[in-house]
């Protein structure tokens, strides 16, 4: 009798120091999970989901503070995704945090800008080149579309503009058949 | 020796349709009154304009430069003025728009100082940036710029250079007829990329409906043989089969070798170049001409189908009607009637990828009748050239499911079209890929632009932090500095007499002491007014605050002095 209690007395001690080795050794810095959702995130840093980034946001969906259904940006697509690695239900986009609009950049009207540096304050991803008193230009492949540079300008001289297609980004459509081979008839 | 040849798998046959247009010689099509140069007519970056609207420039004149580490140049392809650089339909499915030089010509054709470049002397890095700055592209239809593709692989020199000149695509009989007239071109640019490659051996692959093409190949072969220029070269005729003339498949029929998904041929000792392309190289480095013109077929409802020495930038329009088309012409594809693309309309420009005009009318090409839902017969897998399942990659693409699309390795699809040709319910399968591949890179580009968005934001949160630890420490630095001062100065007020000369050894507190005995002076002067009327205890009130402003002047240094 004692020397079965020894035994397994002697087990638990042996397989508990083997788990607290091993979390110590193979121990996983950060949650993986907010890594996994950020990459899903579209990175526009513009905050509409009410978080200051896509970071603070993807936290709080590892945590479940907050819904699926927030980012604009990411869209019905971002949705889905998010869904399947969490294995929620989908969502349609929430109507308070924005509507889904297609990728723009910003662009500075540079006659009208005074120099004030206030949108250089207020990009997230350093895409506006200008100093005090100088024109400010904005570079258009770090601009991620986040509009966070338009409010702040006190001259109005910043607007979006949505991508242009070019024969480059040109996609190839869905394929559709017409149903009325003959339009004459 | 009869040479061992192998096969691929699948492949069809359609109606070759050949013989109309090669039955006349190259013919060197008229200048057109406005010549519409793109300047993106190659794989990679969009070359940078080098001309003014108003500049004279001469044939073979640089007009675009290289951009980039995968870009090749353009040239003015006649001489003439620059009438300006503007926005013009492409020849691109989309109908879209690119930068184009429009150039006037002044009909005298007059070509730049040019000589022939001594690439024998020259380092491998030279006779690259030479090929590239002479706008050599693969003129198979891929326009991949041919200097990228000159090196010797990764086994330090290639087994087997292979000259493409299986042509298999129906219609087109540009190179059919180019290995007819120039095959001294073509076995001369053959003999450079073999030196530059150092390749061991040459196989020039020509599809066996063109005898006319072998022969005078073969004669070719033996003639510059004498002079050694041909050596280790073999002309091969290649069963015809389409796709007999996709560089892969090609290589496999006359090597054996069948390159592996995401491998490239290189790494197997065998690298491809369509014949137009090795005549190009000659043309470029033995007579140091750029780019400025290639073999064009006009074929299909035209009275007259004909090859023709097209300067790029010709509007296809303008060669159509030397051709004399049918009443009933409604489209004008570019390219074959397999991989071919329908062009916008007919004022676009011959460009560098312009293999064939394919002039088409619903009498030649009816409309395909309506598609029909996949009964799994696997006839397209059968079909395919690549060895892929095109009936799994149809459903995943079909449902947007494009991750397994990409599973099923789309990306090795070379769009022949032959899974099309042969699919019982008339499925437009190739449309379906297309539009699966252009997705999957417009997200792969969203992916990188977002990667490169995080590590900007990251970055910025970063030094905004850095930059307040800084502004942290500074400040911190500066009061301490501060308190060092006043301490040292309390130190040596100790030590002083104490009294009204204590502030003697700072000058700044004596201009202050200064300042504040005039301002006290000043308020000694100035008389209070409706003094002479006031109640007792008004007067009171009046005498309290005044003490107190009075207790308020007193210098701190005093008080502290008087404690």
């Amino acid at each position: 009798m004692l020397s079965a209690l020894l035994v397994m007395a002697l087990g638990a001690v042996l397989l508990g120091a083997a788990l607290g080795y091993g979390a110590v050794r193979f121990r996983v810095e950060g949650d993986p999970l907010v890594e996994k959702i950020d990459a899903i995130l579209p990175q526009t840093q513009c905050g509409q989901c009410g978080y200051p980034g896509c970071k603070p946001y993807a936290e709080a969906i590892a945590k479940g503070e907050v819904d699926i259904n927030c980012c604009p940006p990411g869209g019905e697509e971002g949705i889905k995704k998010l869904a399947d690695l969490l294995g929620r239900e989908f969502k349609p986009l929430s109507g308070e945090h924005g509507i889904e609009k297609p990728k723009s950049v910003a662009v500075i009207d540079e006659a009208t800008c005074i120099g004030c540096t206030l949108c250089l304050q207020a990009c997230p991803v350093d895409a506006i080149v200008g100093a005090a008193k100088q024109m400010h230009t904005i570079i258009a492949a770090e601009c991620t579309g986040c509009e966070l540079c338009i409010e702040p300008c006190p001259v109005d001289c910043i607007r979006m503009e949505p991508l242009a297609v070019t024969v480059d980004n040109w996609k190839w459509q869905y394929p559709v058949f017409a149903l009325n081979q003959n339009p004459a008839q | 020796m009869i040479r061992e040849l192998f096969s691929f798998n699948g492949g069809v046959k359609p109606a070759y349709n050949k013989a109309p247009s090669n039955r006349q010689p190259i013919a060197e099509a008229p200048l057109s009154t406005e010549l519409v140069i793109p300047l993106h007519q190659s794989i990679g970056g969009i070359p940078r304009p080098l001309v003014k609207a108003g500049e004279q420039v001469r044939k073979g004149q640089l007009i675009g430069g290289p951009d980039g580490n995968v870009s090749s140049a353009v040239h003015a392809t006649t001489s003439g003025t620059v009438r300006a650089l503007e926005m013009r339909r492409m020849p691109h499915t989309s109908g879209l728009s690119a930068l184009c030089v429009i150039l006037d010509p002044d009909g005298r054709d007059e070509w730049i100082d040019h000589a022939p470049i001594p690439w024998r002397t020259l380092s491998a890095g030279e006779v690259r940036n030479a090929l590239r700055d002479a706008g050599v592209v693969g003129l198979g239809g891929a326009v991949f710029p041919s200097y990228l593709k000159i090196n010797p692989g990764k086994q330090g020199r290639l087994d087997t250079l292979v000259i493409n000149g299986a042509e298999c695509e129906p219609f087109i009989t540009c190179d059919d007829m180019q290995m007819r007239e120039r095959p001294d071109g073509i076995i001369k640019g053959a003999a450079i990329l073999r030196d530059l490659t150092q390749a061991r051996q040459v196989l020039i692959g020509i599809e066996d409906n063109k005898p006319e093409a072998v022969a005078a190949m073969s004669a070719a072969v033996e003639r510059l043989k004498a002079g050694g220029i041909a050596d280790r070269m073999e002309v091969v005729a290649v069963p015809t089969r389409y796709p007999a003339g996709g560089a892969k498949q090609l290589i496999r029929v006359l090597t054996g070798i069948e390159v592996p998904h995401g491998k490239r041929s290189t790494d197997y000792g065998a690298q491809c170049f369509n014949t137009g392309t090795a005549h190009a190289v000659y043309d470029a480095l033995d007579l140091g001409r750029p780019m400025v013109s290639r073999i064009v077929t006009v074929a299909g409802n035209v009275e007259r189908p004909r090859n023709y020495e097209v300067r790029f930038g010709t509007p296809m329009r303008d060669l159509v009607a030397l051709c004399g088309p049918r009443p009933d012409t409604d489209r004008i594809i570019m390219g074959g009637p397999m991989m071919g693309y329908r062009m916008p309309d007919d004022e676009v420009p011959v460009v560098k990828a312009t293999n064939c005009v394919l002039v088409g009318s619903p009498a030649l090409f009816p409309p395909p009748g309506p598609e029909m839902p996949c009964i799994r017969c696997g006839e397209c897998a059968r079909a395919c050239p690549v060895d892929l399942q095109p009936f799994e990659m149809y459903w995943f693409s079909r449902a947007k499911i494009f991750g397994k699309a990409q599973e099923y390795h789309l990306f090795d699809c070379i769009e022949c079209g032959c899974c099309a040709y042969v699919c019982p319910s008339r499925i437009p399968l190739v449309d379906y890929y297309r539009f699966a591949k252009s997705e999957i890179w417009a997200r792969e580009q969203e992916k990188e632009a977002a990667d490169q968005a995080r590590q900007r934001y990251e970055f910025r949160l970063a030094r905004e932090e850095r930059e307040k630890q800084e502004k942290a420490a500074k400040l911190a630095a500066k009061a301490a500095e501060t308190k060092a001062k006043l301490a040292q100065q309390e130190a040596a007020a100790a030590a002083g007499t104490g009294g009204a000369d204590v502030a003697t050894a700072d000058p700044k507190k004596d201009l202050i002491a200064a300042a504040m005995a005039r301002a006290q002076q000043q308020k000694a002067q100035v008389a209070p007014v409706n003094v002479e009327n006031l109640a007792p205890d008004q007067q009171a009130q009046v005498a309290e605050a005044e003490a107190r402003l009075a207790l308020a002047a007193v210098p701190v240094e005093s008080k502290a002095n008087a404690e």
